[in-house]
């Protein structure tokens, strides 16, 4: 095992991409396995790597850790991003349960009929404009510091963050009601190290394809329909 | 708010019954609120109680938590549930993690169309038993000892059993290959507390009956 986390999913999205982000964010070098066959998935499976049988699963210190909430949390806490006590621990953990369900909605968008998708692009920002966002926005407000918690960076920043710049690829305009999250972007985007993970060459994934709903599915022999929300 | 937590949920297992669980296997009285009618809902909605205008929702040391994951980890933090470092809640983490997945499984299943019951009884029966008690049969096998993570009570431990006995009402026989999972079953029942949960008249909940189901679901849609 090499002395950098190895990330082991498709060349896509999915559940790993807020598992880049978090590393990222973190300032950590990271390497990547992509899925593209079913052999190679067969192999990790017989090999005993995959917990539960799923990926996403991460190599990282001597562990093969799978499970995407276990995997954020302990980088979370290695790279300090988790809060200084067990109650900013318990706000980054709600603020990241509901990132985690909105980003939920559009983790299985690419899966979706063509007519699907326009109900469920409708149903993701409704839901981020009337439930989520405004959550976030009150608490930036409430508080009038730069981060979401404890007025440090934490991993609540980052998700959200994540969480917004992708409901923005589904409504550019989404945050045209919320100014304290339009000057949170603009911030948090400029921290050097996310900044540069938004620059074109890193490791951060593009919006899903025709080409990567293909390869999970191939991969995963995963062929039933899924249902929009 | 008074000293003990007090939960928000509807009178079932939902998402909540792990929640239950943790509490009382810490030995901590807890207090419930249930949620009859949709009414219900809509008050904590208003009155500004629900972060995401969802249940469950805890009170507990001043706060309103509500995202069972952060419910279930301030819980088994707070009262020594999770592992002694880091990597020991990184094991936790992943088995809890493979078991809510298991829990979402079994709690839908009361929930769907006549038509659908079928098809996914019979997943979910294999995930269960090809998924996930193999694993945790094997983690018991490999290292010996009477608990899960660290040879002490976490709430692996008290999540598996949970998991294991919703997974028994649908299969009673469901540990058959599994004699590892067996013995952990019955020494895990006799810790006390959990002895007492398992007793009736305790906060546990039981399984959703097909005539309440119309009822939750009017709560929430």
């Amino acid at each position: 095992m090499s002395a950098k986390p190895k990330l082991y999913y498709f060349a896509g999205r999915g559940k790993m991409e807020s598992i880049r982000w978090l590393l990222a964010a973190a300032g950590v070098e990271f390497e990547e396995e992509f899925l593209e066959t079913r052999d190679q998935y067969e192999k990790l499976l017989q090999g005993g790597s995959l917990l539960f049988q799923q990926v996403p699963m991460v190599e990282i210190d001597g562990m093969r850790m799978v499970q995407t909430r276990a995997i954020l949390s302990y980088i979370a806490a290695k790279y300090n991003l988790y809060g200084k006590d067990l109650k900013e621990r318990a706000l980054i953990d709600m603020y990241v349960g509901g990132t985690d369900d909105l980003m939920g909605f559009i983790l299985m968008f690419p899966f979706l009929s063509a007519e699907d998708k326009e109900k469920q692009r409708a149903f993701i920002v409704q839901k981020a404009t009337s439930r989520y966002f405004p959550v976030y926005e009150k608490v930036l407000k409430d508080h009038g510091q730069d981060f979401l918690v404890g007025n440090n960076f934490s991993w609540a920043d980052v998700h959200l963050l994540e969480a917004i710049l992708m409901v923005e690829e589904k409504k550019p305009d989404v945050l045209s009601g919320f100014p304290q999250l339009q000057a949170f972007k603009a911030r948090i985007s400029s921290i050097p190290t996310i900044k540069k993970f938004l620059e074109p060459g890193s490791q951060r994934k593009p919006v899903p394809d025709e080409k990567y709903v293909e390869t999970v599915r191939r991969v995963l022999r995963m062929y039933y329909d899924i249902k929009a929300n | 708010m008074s000293g003990k937590p007090r939960l928000h949920y509807f009178n079932g297992r939902g998402r909540m019954e792990p929640i239950r669980w943790l509490l009382a296997a810490a030995g901590v009285e807890f207090e419930e609120s249930y949620l009859e009618k949709k009414e219900d809902l809509t008050k904590l909605q208003k009155d500004g109680s629900l972060l995401f205008q969802q249940v469950p929702m805890v009170e507990i040391d001043g706060m309103k938590l509500v995202q069972t994951r952060a419910i279930a980890n301030y819980i088994a933090t707070k009262y020594n549930l999770y592992g002694k470092d880091v990597k020991e809640r990184a094991l936790i983490d992943m088995y809890v993690e493979g078991m809510f997945d298991l829990n979402e499984l079994l709690m839908k299943h009361g929930y769907l169309p006549p038509q659908e019951k079928e098809q996914h009884f019979a997943n979910m029966m294999d995930k269960a038993e090809n998924r996930y008690f193999p694993v945790f049969e094997k983690v018991l096998k490999d290292h010996g000892k009477d608990f899960l993570v660290g040879n002490q009570l976490s709430r692996a431990d008290v999540q598996l059993l949970e998991i294991i006995l919703m997974a028994e009402e649908w299969k009673p026989d469901i540990l058959a290959k599994f004699p590892l999972l067996q013995s952990f079953k019955a020494r895990i029942s006799n810790i006390p507390t959990i002895k007492k949960f398992l007793q009736p008249g305790s906060q546990r909940k039981p399984l959703i009956r097909e005539e309440d189901v119309a009822k939750v679901i009017s709560i929430f849609y």
